[in-house]
Parts: structure tokens; sequence; C-alpha cells
């Protein structure tokens, strides 16, 4: 059978060095022991993962979406829109109806 | 556990009689719920004055001779991630603790105007990410069959809720079996309609690929009642399917004589339990009893749908999740400039397992991984797309455990994310096809606790599912 997770086809180890690169990327700052901790589990993983090498499906089209995606068209009229107001009092900080942000190029105001 | 209310079913026609009001209805579920959610922990938040005051308008109503719908006072819970306009919707995330969104999602409005009454939000696992609703920021909730075992997940808060007589109707969300392993573990009916099938619009995304609303119920009927309700074209979802949805309550009672019912051998072998595969076993003999034609089909590739799974839908998550960057809504932690100011939200604010899901789907997206892991996965979904597609040539049901165990302990495999992801070893292959499938509860096993049986349906499949699982309801 058939449930299982296949065996490793090869030996995926994340350094820590990557997974501090990954988390940079994800705008996550990790502790060192969560970078530890998710070096050696992301390697598990992608070792598991790493079955689906063994399959020849060079030649399949990739499905990124379960049935065929088209844009559905409406009439160019004005709907219903949320309350402005309302969206912006959610924001952790608002002025002036605008969401408010610390400097964003590092200029302190 | 026992069951001391009605059907969702039942309830709505005592109600639009007349013979009970929509504000007994509530106050039972309320009452039951003050009785019993300490132990279970079910809910995030229990809308009691809303609830309350929406019974009131219901009750307004069939006094002035209207008809509220066919959910009348029926109580429902929702999943904590679908939008409720003044609401607090929080994916069991500090993140978004205490973010009421400005609109209600689809399914609610649906629901809404065929007269239910919301009676609260329901615990998850963080995001939906995770098979036990232990990966919840707030607290676990507790199986009602037996509170040292999980209820499963993610949308485990509600399968508790329906279980415990909280409700009669709850909605959940599945991406990768969310729904039917929850279902499973608890006792109850859980559906998870056809991709595009129910409107998306106000649900949370996690990979919206895969993801797909649907109910959790005490019976088929009222399954389909639901069902019924909430399959809807919706403008507002570009991946909502134009065309009306088939009654499924209809044709609920029509039976199975004459269908093709093929048992999927890749998924009924080595890592099932003995005991839950003795009960799909009881299950097959009843479809076959009941007139159906059984053969054993054959799905090569599902055996790779972990593994897709686990690259696609993090991948999709860690697009998703972007948003939460403490400029818009819910958690925002201090910072001298924006970037570090994302940066502190976002580690503060999402706990373990949506960081290794976000971490694992930024990596298989990066420069060098992308065609390895991601680009590879999305080919392997092709080949079981087309595996699928040749059971469906021979049958028009497949069937299947909806999880390899019953209820595992808490703590079991929260250190282990491995055994926590083989949960839903049976229930993925359908959210990569976009198919329906649904999980009917078919006895326990030797430790007394619930038993689920998956029916598979091709695409818009449902009426054809509906009646096999009514079938195997009345057989019990």
């Amino acid at each position: 059978m058939a449930v299982r997770w296949l065996v490793a086809m090869g030996q995926k180890r994340i350094t820590k060095h990557d997974c501090a690169h990954v988390a940079a990327l994800a705008r996550l700052q990790l502790t060192d022991k969560e970078l530890e901790r998710f070096s050696v589990q992301l390697g598990e993983l992608l070792d598991h993962v790493a079955e689906v090498e063994s399959l020849d499906i060079a030649d399949l089209a990739p499905t990124m979406h379960p049935f065929e995606l088209f844009t559905p068209m409406r009439l160019d009229e004005p709907g219903e829109v949320l309350d402005s107001e309302e969206v912006l009092s959610q924001a952790p900080h608002f002025e002036n109806g605008q969401f408010r942000v610390p400097p964003v190029l590092g200029e302190a105001l | 556990m026992i069951q001391p209310f009605g059907t969702a079913t039942d309830i709505a026609a005592a109600v639009r009689s007349g013979q009970i009001s929509a504000s007994f209805v509530v106050d039972q579920h309320l009452g039951q719920i003050a009785q019993l959610e300490d132990e279970i922990c079910a809910f995030n938040i229990v809308t009691v004055e809303q609830a309350r005051s929406r019974a009131n308008e219901i009750d307004a109503q069939i006094a002035a001779g209207e008809d509220p719908g066919p959910l009348a006072g029926v109580p429902v819970a929702l999943k904590d991630n679908l939008c409720t306009r003044g609401i607090p919707t929080t994916c069991s995330s500090r993140i978004l603790e205490g973010w009421k969104p400005p609109y209600d999602a689809t399914v609610v409005e649906l629901l809404h105007q065929a007269g239910a009454v919301i009676i609260g939000k329901t615990n998850m696992d963080e995001f939906a990410m995770g098979s036990s609703t232990e990966n919840s920021a707030f607290r676990p909730t507790r199986n009602p069959h037996n509170l040292s075992r999980v209820p499963g997940g993610s949308s485990g808060g509600s399968a508790a809720a329906v279980a415990a007589g909280f409700t009669p109707i709850a909605l959940g969300s599945d991406t990768g079996g969310s729904i039917r392993q929850p279902a499973a573990l608890c006792g109850v009916v859980g559906v998870k309609p056809t991709y595009g099938r129910v409107s998306r619009y106000g649900l949370v995304a996690f990979a919206s690929s895969l993801d797909q609303i649907g109910p959790f119920t005490k019976t088929v009927a009222d399954a389909a009642l639901v069902t019924d309700v909430i399959a809807r074209p919706d403008g507002r979802d570009s991946t909502s399917i134009s065309e009306p949805a088939q009654s499924t309550a209809r044709v609920l009672h029509e039976g199975v004589a004459g269908l093709r019912v093929g048992v999927v051998a890749e998924l009924c072998g080595e890592g099932i339990d003995s005991d839950v595969a003795a009960r799909l076993q009881e299950a097959v003999a009843a479809l076959e009893e009941a007139g159906a034609q059984i053969g054993q089909a054959s799905v090569p590739a599902a055996i790779y749908g972990l593994s897709a799974y686990y690259l696609i839908a993090p991948a999709e998550a860690s697009s998703n999740l972007a948003r939460y960057d403490g400029v818009r809504y819910g958690l925002r932690v201090a910072a001298n400039s924006s970037p570090a100011m994302n940066i502190a939200t976002r580690s503060a604010g999402f706990g373990e397992e949506v960081k290794r899901r976000i971490m694992l789907g930024t990596y298989a997206l990066s420069a060098g991984y992308y065609d390895a892991y991601y680009g590879k996965a999305q080919k392997v979904r092709t080949l079981i797309i087309q595996d699928f597609a040749q059971a469906w040539e021979e049958f028009d049901l497949l069937l299947s455990p909806t999880s390899p165990t019953t209820a595992f302990l808490l703590g079991e495999r929260t250190a282990d994310p491995m055994a926590m992801y083989m949960s839903d070893v049976c229930t993925v292959p359908v959210n990569l096809t976009g198919q329906t499938a649904m999980s009917v509860p078919y006895g326990c096993g030797d430790d007394g606790l619930p038993v689920g049986v998956q029916i598979m349906a091709p695409a818009l499949g449902e009426p054809v599912m509906f009646r096999a699982a009514a079938v195997l309801e009345a057989s019990l």
C-alpha cells in the first residue's frame, strides 16, 4: 500500500543559515531556538515530499487551479462599497482617512 | 454525548408552523452551551445578545404571517475564519485578535436570508493550519465524546459544537480535510462541496485553490438542507461556479440501486487502523445490500497527495498571509520603521505551525527551488486529477475511510508535524482535484470513538453523493 510517506530520496538538509534566509524572505524574525527546530523540521518535511522526484512527470502540464479560470464580467455600474470609516476603524493606526505607518524609508518623523 | 434537541429540519418545521418559538430554540441551545462549554471549548465567542435579538426578529416575522425561510430559527455556529460584520473574526490567531470585519461573508448573508440564527464563532487551528485544533492561539477544543481526545481539525470547534448539541448546524472550511476529518472524529456529518460551489467571499484565505466552505450537521438530511442554502453562484468570488446548483435535498431518498461504487485501494490499506477498515467494509456491504454495484477502484497517484498538498498549500499560504503586516487590521508591534514593524508584528502574531508553513511555502517558491518543489507538486496535482478521471469512467462514487484513526489524545502529535499531517492522508486528494466529498459517521472503533466513512464524487456530484450518504445513515 499506499498510505505512507515515501522513503526519502535524498537528504534535504537545511542549515540554520538557509532557514534564516527564508525567514527574512517571509518577513519573520526567528529566535535561535526556532531556527534550530525549523531547520530540522523543514529538512524532514522536504525529505518526505522528495518522493515526487521519483515520478516521471516531466511532460505533464502543471495544475494551478482545479478548474479552468476565467474572468467573469459584469456591467460597469457602481455597486455596494465598504464603509471607509468602518474599515479604517479596524486598523492599528489611522489618520485623515488613511492608514498611518512608521517611516517606510528609514527616516524617523 | 446526548443530543437533547431536534435536527435543523425539525426545528425549522416547528418554528415555521408556530409550534415553538425561535427564542425558545435559541435559549435551549444557549443553555446547553452554558452547561458544557467550559469543558469543550468549542467557541471563541458566543454571540448571546445578537442571537436573542435575531430570534425575536424571526418570531416577529412568524407573528406577522411571514415565512423566515428554510432555516427559520435554526442556530448556526460559524468557524472563526468566516467574516461577520461587527463580530470579531480571529482565525484563532493573535494577529487578528479583536478585528471586526466591515462585511459579512456571502455564506453568512445566505444563512441569514434563510432564517438562521448565528450563535457564535468556533475555535480552529490558527488560520486553519492543523488537524487537531491544538494550534489555536487561544486554547484547544476537546472532543465531546471523550474530553482527553482531540476533536480533529482544523474546524474542530464547529465539529465539537454540533457533537455537543450546542447547535444543529455549524459551518467550517476544508482545505485538506478540515471539515471531513473533524466530522469523522466527532461523529457528525461533514461536507466539502465541489470547489467553487460555495462562495469563498468573506472566508479568510489559506490556500485559495483548495479552500471550500461546507456544513457540519447531525444528519444527512440537515447537511443537504444547508448545502442547498449555501451552494449559490456569487459574483463576488471569481472562482464561483456560475450555474445554479442541483438540489441535494430533493434527491435524498432516491437510493443507490444501480450506482457503481468503488473502494479506493490506495487509501484503504497499510496505515489505516483495522477497526476503521472494518467499519468501511460494513458500509460497503450496506451499499451493496441497497443495490449498489461494488468494485475495487484504483487511483495510483492518490498516494502522492500528501506530498503535493504539503508543498502547494504552504506555498499559497505564504502568499496569502503576506497581508498580515500590521498596517490595515489586527495586531501591530511598534517599531521605528515600517519594515521593522512588519517583521516584529508577524513574528509576535503568528503561532508556530503558521510560521512553519509560511517557511515551507516560502522555501518551495524561492529562486532555485521553485521548479524542484512547487512546479513538481503542480504536475503531481495533474497526475492525481488524471487518475481520478480514469476512476470516474468506471464508478459513480468512490469510498475510503475519512481518517486513518479515531480521535487521538490531546498532545499526542503536537511535537511531530509529520505524524499530525498523516491525519489528512485520505482527505487531501479531493482538495487537489476540486471534487466533492463528505464524511458520514459509521459506527465506532474499538475505543468506542466515532468512525467516519468518506464518500467522494466527481465535480458537481453532490446529489448522487448525498443519496449514498442517506443510505449509509439509514443502514445503521
